[in-house]
């Protein structure tokens, strides 16, 4: 089980806006093994996607400071030329939005035989083909041949998705990165999409992220789950240590603001105020404190940090062992609703 | 996608038609007639009128619209009062040359457009897009005339490097080597002038055309299949960039058509926005009807032109 | 009589084709769908992309063209000629999906909002002012927010400004298209919660349309299921959920991912179990021009589109 494949180490990028730079993944530590689903959960601002993009080196501008360690490989500061030769092949990313993550003017043969020539360009045309035709088969798509000489328009959503699916698996990668794969599905098809990964995961022995914003998927998915806010890995567990005892208020309160499908509620929990945008982040002390008005200041630390509460358990700052959901009187109180 | 442009070409003919119906009734409503200009004003004038009446003047509008219209489609656009010739061969002449300076632009337009729009598209917000767009503003700011003049005074008149005048050295036999020079040698400064100015739209049109391609999410993919900086802009970007402009070509028909009554006026450049000039001071009405017909056809195809190969380059259209 | 009745609506597109571009056939995006809505409940619309369910909502309010079938809102055919003119937009209002697009960037809160008691009211300034303020605050925003622009606010907040405006006339029925769709999870917690308070208060009725059960079970009081322009399927909110009768229900309810992870193999066998009967009995719940039924009775509350006794065994 402890394969380690990626280790993240305090990896910190940071966004240029005017002339200071913003961390919007901040002293990120980490590890994915092989054959391990680990979930990155949060709202948007979180910097989930943010993170996922600095794996794959796909940020243009922005400043990252710590180390991502692929198989003895440090990608941060690494050459384009290099990290080139590992993204698509050993690494690569699903996108969340399969309407526009193809180029609408390739054939699918085109775009999925990009990949395969670019890490063999010694492959025949016919070679080539082949493995298309038979990626498009692994991902359940029907009458391959067909769809190869097909464009982006011509397939639906579903359809899409799996292309871009049969995309990144083309080169078998050993760490694969699935940001938000099957927000924009049909949930009939996103049973389906998730089947699907999950099949590839047992099959190809791959280490998944998979970066969502949605419990269920995670519930569903994951052998790991952690958390962000604001930048930050506020709790990280094992699935089901976190559903069952989530102890970040942060986790808590995510838990609690969805319907939850066996009780009916009346009333859905609501965290009070909003993310804060990148500009505005709290950089100092625990920066869930203004959305939890009603915990004690004292309760927090100066500079939390990331505790293990229990093996593979961590939680930032000390809050959470005071924390409850506060009645009604005690919102209309702090005045923030 | 044979309907698509079959639907497209019927959809054409009644908007010739509209057109040349059009452009006859302006005829109309323009003072004098053919007779006007043609005969001895000392005659009587009970036989002008005779004469009126014998080539059928008198008849309804409809009627001398049809009249001229079987005639044009037969290839006859009447008679040119100032040359004394058929206003067909006229045109056939000037033609010629319009088509040559067209092309001419047309291909310096390109050759000017291409690498710099993609330089500043691919470079954006860097020192070398900044000068590229400042000449596409002062391109923009300057009317072409003015900036006609200036080339033809400066290079023309001071350096001397270019004929300032005509469309071919005189004294050449047409077909030899000299002959087809010197033809070009009189072109290059009245097609480098207009394609100075009209290509600044199309430097701006492909620079954010990249711009905008550069943030599409499937150049993400692309990148992310470990594609190579340079692959990413040659095999995604600018294929994907260039498909609009392509999709823009017929139009630039229209603009040059603008362009040429200028630019000939001022080169005397002997194409048919010159002879549409001098056909309109000199009131040399079924010129000028000819003249006007013929562009606005052009125009017509143009568009016609950038419809088709939009179809046949996008596939999104290609389809249906 | 119910307070809003749909009977046998039928919503069809043209589609052109040919080198004339006539109409050579038509989609039909919603074929032959009749529900009735009760007043102050809030009725579930589900259904997945291309179902119908965002055309069905629309027809109600007049935003696409009803070919043919009634809407009878309060009594009044709202689909029939003689009552084009009638003036029911003052009691029905829509909730769109996006907060970020269905706002005009360029106008200040005070003239989003006040858009229908402009066009309804005649309002001098300053009782304007006072309304939107009102209204704001009902909403939950500050009455400062009325000079700013819709980029000034967050997802949430522009969601409820959107709110805002629609209960500005104070409707009697909403029309809310995927309203929390494109919100943040704890941001979509107080948008529903915020729904339901203000449907208390003011006695509103929801057509609530949606592709997310989770949601719509928790909003719901009854719920319609569209598949393919028609209603496989309606019930109370616990018929649907306990008992579902047609496969594309079944389907749909098992595909919802289960939040406890303790459940993930029972709801994998289950998954597994209703695609095994989607695939042998799909062709069994649909005519033979792949239409749905028309719906049954199976309870006094819940109706499927089953075929007739005898056919499925």
């Amino acid at each position: 089980m402890n394969d380690k494949l990626l280790e993240i180490r305090n990896l910190k990028t940071s966004f240029r806006i005017r002339d200071d730079y913003y961390a919007a993944v901040d002293d990120v530590s980490l590890n994915v093994n092989k054959n391990e689903v680990l979930a990155i959960v949060g709202e948007s601002g979180s910097g989930k996607s943010a993170l996922a993009f600095s794996i794959m080196g796909l940020h243009n501008r922005a400043k990252m400071e710590g180390s991502i360690n692929f198989k003895g490989t440090n990608l941060v500061g690494l050459a384009p030329g290099k990290i080139n030769k590992i993204r698509g092949k050993e690494m690569s990313m699903i996108f969340q939005d399969p309407l526009t993550a193809l180029n609408p003017l390739m054939t699918i043969e085109e775009q999925i035989g990009e990949v395969i020539y670019l890490h063999n360009k010694a492959i025949s045309n016919r070679d080539k083909k082949a493995k298309v035709i038979e990626l498009l088969d692994q991902v359940g798509i029907p009458h391959a041949k067909y769809v190869c000489d097909q464009y982006p328009h011509e397939l639906s959503g579903g359809m899409r998705q799996r292309v871009i699916i049969a995309i990144a698996i083309a080169n078998s990668p050993e760490l694969l990165i699935a940001d938000e794969p099957t927000t924009a599905l049909d949930v009939t098809i996103q049973a389906q999409i998730l089947d699907l990964i999950r099949d590839l995961k047992q099959k190809m022995d791959a280490g998944i992220i998979l970066i969502t914003h949605d419990l269920g998927v995670v519930a569903e998915m994951a052998d790991r789950v952690a958390v962000m806010y604001a930048g930050e890995i506020v709790e990280i567990a094992e699935v089901n240590t976190l559903f069952e005892q989530p102890r970040h208020p942060y986790t808590r309160s995510l838990l609690n603001s969805v319907p939850n499908s066996d009780e009916k509620q009346d009333k859905l929990h609501v965290i009070q105020g909003i993310v804060p945008a990148l500009q505005n982040l709290p950089r100092e002390g625990c920066r869930f404190k203004t959305r939890i008005p009603w915990i004690a200041e004292s309760t927090h630390e100066d500079h939390p940090e990331l505790h293990e509460i229990a093996p593979n358990h961590f939680v930032r700052c000390s809050c959470y062992e005071h924390f409850y959901f506060p009645d009604e009187t005690e919102v209309e109180n702090s005045g923030l609703s | 996608m044979w309907k698509f442009i079959v639907r497209r070409i019927i959809i054409t003919l009644p908007q010739i038609l509209l057109l040349s119906l059009f452009v006859f009734l302006l005829a109309q409503l323009m003072p004098g007639d053919a007779l006007t200009g043609l005969v001895d004003p000392n005659l009587d004038p009970a036989q002008i009128a005779l004469q009126r009446e014998r080539l059928g003047l008198n008849n309804p509008w409809y009627v001398q619209y049809y009249d001229w219209i079987t005639s044009a489609l037969q290839g006859d656009l009447g008679q040119s009062f100032r040359y004394k010739m058929d206003v067909t061969d006229i045109i056939a002449q000037r033609l010629v040359n319009t088509f040559w300076l067209s092309l001419l632009t047309l291909i310096f337009t390109y050759m000017i457009a291409i690498p710099l729009g993609i330089t500043s598209g691919r470079f954006n917000d860097t020192f070398r897009d900044q000068m590229i767009v400042g000449y596409t503003y002062v391109g923009f700011a300057t009317p072409l005339f003015i900036f006609a003049l200036l080339l033809l005074w400066l290079l023309g008149f001071n350096f001397g490097w270019f004929p300032t005048g005509g469309s071919v050295q005189p004294g050449l036999t047409p077909g030899t080597l000299d002959y087809v020079l010197s033809k070009l040698h009189h072109l290059i400064l009245p097609a480098l002038s207009m394609a100075l100015i009209t290509t600044v739209s199309t430097v701006q049109y492909l620079r954010s055309e990249i711009i905008d391609t550069k943030q599409k999410e499937f150049i993400l993919t692309a990148r992310a299949k470990g594609a190579s900086e340079s692959r990413v802009y040659n095999r995604h970007i600018f294929r994907n960039s260039l498909l609009p402009i392509a999709a823009l070509f017929g139009f630039e028909i229209t603009g040059l058509i603008g362009g040429t009554v200028f630019i000939e006026r001022i080169y005397s450049y002997p194409g048919m926005g010159l002879l549409l000039l001098e056909s309109i001071s000199q009131r040399d009405y079924s010129v000028v009807v000819a003249v006007v017909l013929l562009f606005g056809i052009a125009s017509i195809i143009g568009a016609l032109l950038s419809d088709i190969i939009l179809s046949l380059v996008d596939p999104r259209i290609r389809i249906k | 009589m119910a307070f809003l009745e749909i009977n046998d609506l039928h919503v069809h597109f043209p589609i052109k084709g040919g080198i004339l571009n006539r109409t050579i056939d038509s989609v039909k995006a919603v074929n032959g769908v009749s529900f009735q809505v009760e007043q102050g409940k809030t009725y579930g619309l589900v259904g997945e992309s291309g179902s119908g369910k965002t055309t069905t909502g629309r027809a109600i309010i007049g935003l696409n063209e009803i070919t043919s079938g009634q809407v009878i809102f309060e009594g009044n055919d709202l689909a029939a000629t003689e009552n084009k003119k009638l003036d029911v937009k003052r009691d029905v209002q829509m909730i769109f999906q996006d907060p970020y697009s269905s706002l005009n960037p360029k106008k200040r809160v005070l003239d989003i909002v006040a858009e229908p008691l402009r066009n309804y009211e005649k309002l001098s300034r300053s009782q304007e002012v006072e309304r939107v303020a009102d209204l704001l605050e009902k909403v939950g925003l500050s009455p400062e927010s009325i000079f700013k622009y819709p980029h000034e606010f967050s997802g949430g907040q522009r969601q409820r400004i959107g709110i805002a405006r629609a209960i500005a006339l104070k409707p009697k029925l909403i029309i809310a298209d995927e309203p929390v769709s494109a919100l943040d999870v704890s941001v979509q917690a107080q948008v529903l919660n915020f729904m339901r308070e203000i449907q208390k208060e003011l006695n509103l009725t929801y057509l609530f349309i949606s592709h997310d059960l989770g949601i719509v079970k928790h909003m719901s009081d009854r719920i319609g299921i569209m598949y393919k322009g028609r209603f496989v399927e309606e019930g109370d909110t616990e018929d649907i959920f306990s008992n579902p009768q047609h496969i594309y229900t079944k389907r749909l309810v098992a595909a919802i991912p289960d939040i406890n992870p303790k459940n993930r193999d029972a709801q994998k066998k289950f998954r597994e179990e209703v695609q095994l009967e989607y695939q042998k009995d799909y062709g069994r719940y649909f005519d033979e021009k792949g239409l749905a039924f028309n719906l049954r009775n199976i309870s006094q509350t819940h109706l499927a589109a089953l075929p007739e006794i005898g056919v499925v065994e």
